[in-house]
């Protein structure tokens, strides 16, 4: 039998996927990472893309995340997916409103924030359409 | 003795104050039973982020994250939770009672002190109060949305990171069960000391991708956001069970006084015929 390693997929509003997998290959941000049972402790930032966990009966999941943190131990992986999309600039912009509203004051400066919030979004859809995409062309095989 | 007519519309008005209570307690015991089911969705998350956490804490990283330090306390933050909405009973009461005596300690041993509300009850009571509201956050509703939290709370992260806050507490409302809530104050910053894993070796530290201030700091970030996000959930449910409790208790109250009435009314109506008896027997007698 082939060496598993055990997977959590998380979000903070529900529990995503969690069982055995051979190999779980992840959107890293500086570039997709496999990972194999047994791997070195890692702790790695994620980009909106898809999860992809190989299961023991060698069949592949398929988990679209928007961005979170990977965590392996040796014998335990763990992503801590985030619900909704985030970048620093784009917690800023939520801090700045929560200020505003605590001041009570009005500014408006949305200029550089939207353009980074479309940026952001836009990275996200496109993650969702290779994900789409995959998923089709598997079906027509 | 009253009129008759006047304790008849009194009786009626009792009586649907009645029905409207005793339709939010159905709202609320059904908003209550899907607001404990997100309590344990949510825990998973919790769950999971505790444990990266405490591997951190217990790896030997090179880098010594701000949050894992204690601070001589000169200025503490409060993160308060509160309900949007009024009508359940001693909530969030008790919650500010708590959290004043808590104020009035740090304020005697000379710390300052900076607050976040989260709900409207709170957001009211302490700009009321005159407290120190540096950020707050309303409206989040019955099913609410960690991002909607994302910006509250970074305020305060930022003051600690920066050393305007020495101490961050969480305060919230925690579910024991659908008639007991109890107000509860937790610090949520310095992170306090996990228990170290036994199954981890002594001397190892993570791969980090990018580099560990930029993971620790999230990963940290996540976690105490995910402590609010789980405080904001359970209070909800705290919430609902108490609005559940103290429209019951309503209800009943609008009974009894029902039954008082009635026992009015029927003696006024009693007294009048009486009243109209003798009258006409009186009229007879003059005949």
């Amino acid at each position: 039998m082939a060496m598993t390693t055990h997977i959590d997929i998380v979000s903070s509003e529900s529990e995503i996927f969690s069982g055995s997998a051979t190999m779980i290959y992840a959107p890293a941000e500086m570039g997709e990472v496999g990972i194999a049972p047994r791997h070195a402790p890692m702790l790695a930032r994620l980009k909106p893309g898809e999860v992809r966990v190989v299961t023991q009966d060698r069949e592949e999941q398929h988990i679209y995340v928007s961005g979170g943190i990977l965590e392996v131990q040796p014998h335990v992986v763990t992503i801590l997916a985030d619900t909704a999309t985030r970048a620093s600039d784009l917690d800023e912009v939520a801090a700045l409103e929560a200020r505003e509203r605590a001041e009570r004051a009005m500014h408006n400066k949305t200029d550089a924030i939207d353009y980074a919030k479309a940026q952001k979004e836009f990275a996200e859809a496109a993650a969702q359409l290779r994900s789409i995409e995959a998923l089709r062309k598997r079906a027509r095989r | 003795m009253a009129n008759e007519k006047e304790i008849r519309t009194k009786i009626k008005s009792v009586q649907n104050t009645q029905k409207i209570t005793s339709a939010m307690e159905m709202v609320a015991a059904s908003k209550m039973r899907k607001a404990q089911d997100r309590m344990r969705a949510a825990r998973p998350y919790a769950e999971k982020i505790r444990n990266v956490t405490s591997h951190i804490a217990s790896a030997h990283s090179e880098y010594h994250h701000t949050f894992l330090k204690q601070r001589e306390i000169k200025r503490v933050g409060y993160v308060v939770i509160t309900s949007d909405r009024g009508l359940c009973g001693g909530l969030n009461v008790n919650l500010f009672k708590k959290t004043i005596n808590e104020f009035k300690e740090w304020d005697d041993r000379g710390a300052g002190i900076d607050l976040c509300a989260i709900g409207k009850k709170g957001i009211g009571f302490f700009t009321s109060i005159g407290g120190n509201v540096i950020s707050q956050q309303s409206g989040l509703g019955d099913t609410p949305s960690a991002h909607k939290l994302i910006g509250t709370i970074k305020i305060m992260l930022d003051a600690y990171k920066e050393g305007r806050l020495d101490k961050l507490f969480l305060v919230y409302n925690s579910f024991v069960n659908s008639m007991t809530q109890e107000p509860n104050i937790e610090p949520l910053l310095p992170l306090h000391a996990f228990d170290q894993d036994d199954d981890l070796d002594k001397y190892w530290d993570y791969i980090y991708e990018p580099e560990a201030t930029v993971m620790l700091d999230q990963v940290f970030m996540r976690y105490v956001e995910s402590l609010v996000y789980q405080a904001v959930v359970e209070n909800i449910a705290c919430e609902m069970s108490a609005r559940m409790v103290a429209m019951k208790s309503a209800t009943d109250n609008a009974g009894e006084l029902i039954n008082e009435l009635q026992l009015v009314y029927n003696k006024a109506r009693q007294a009048s015929i009486t009243q109209e008896i003798s009258e006409i027997v009186g009229g007879a007698a003059a005949v």
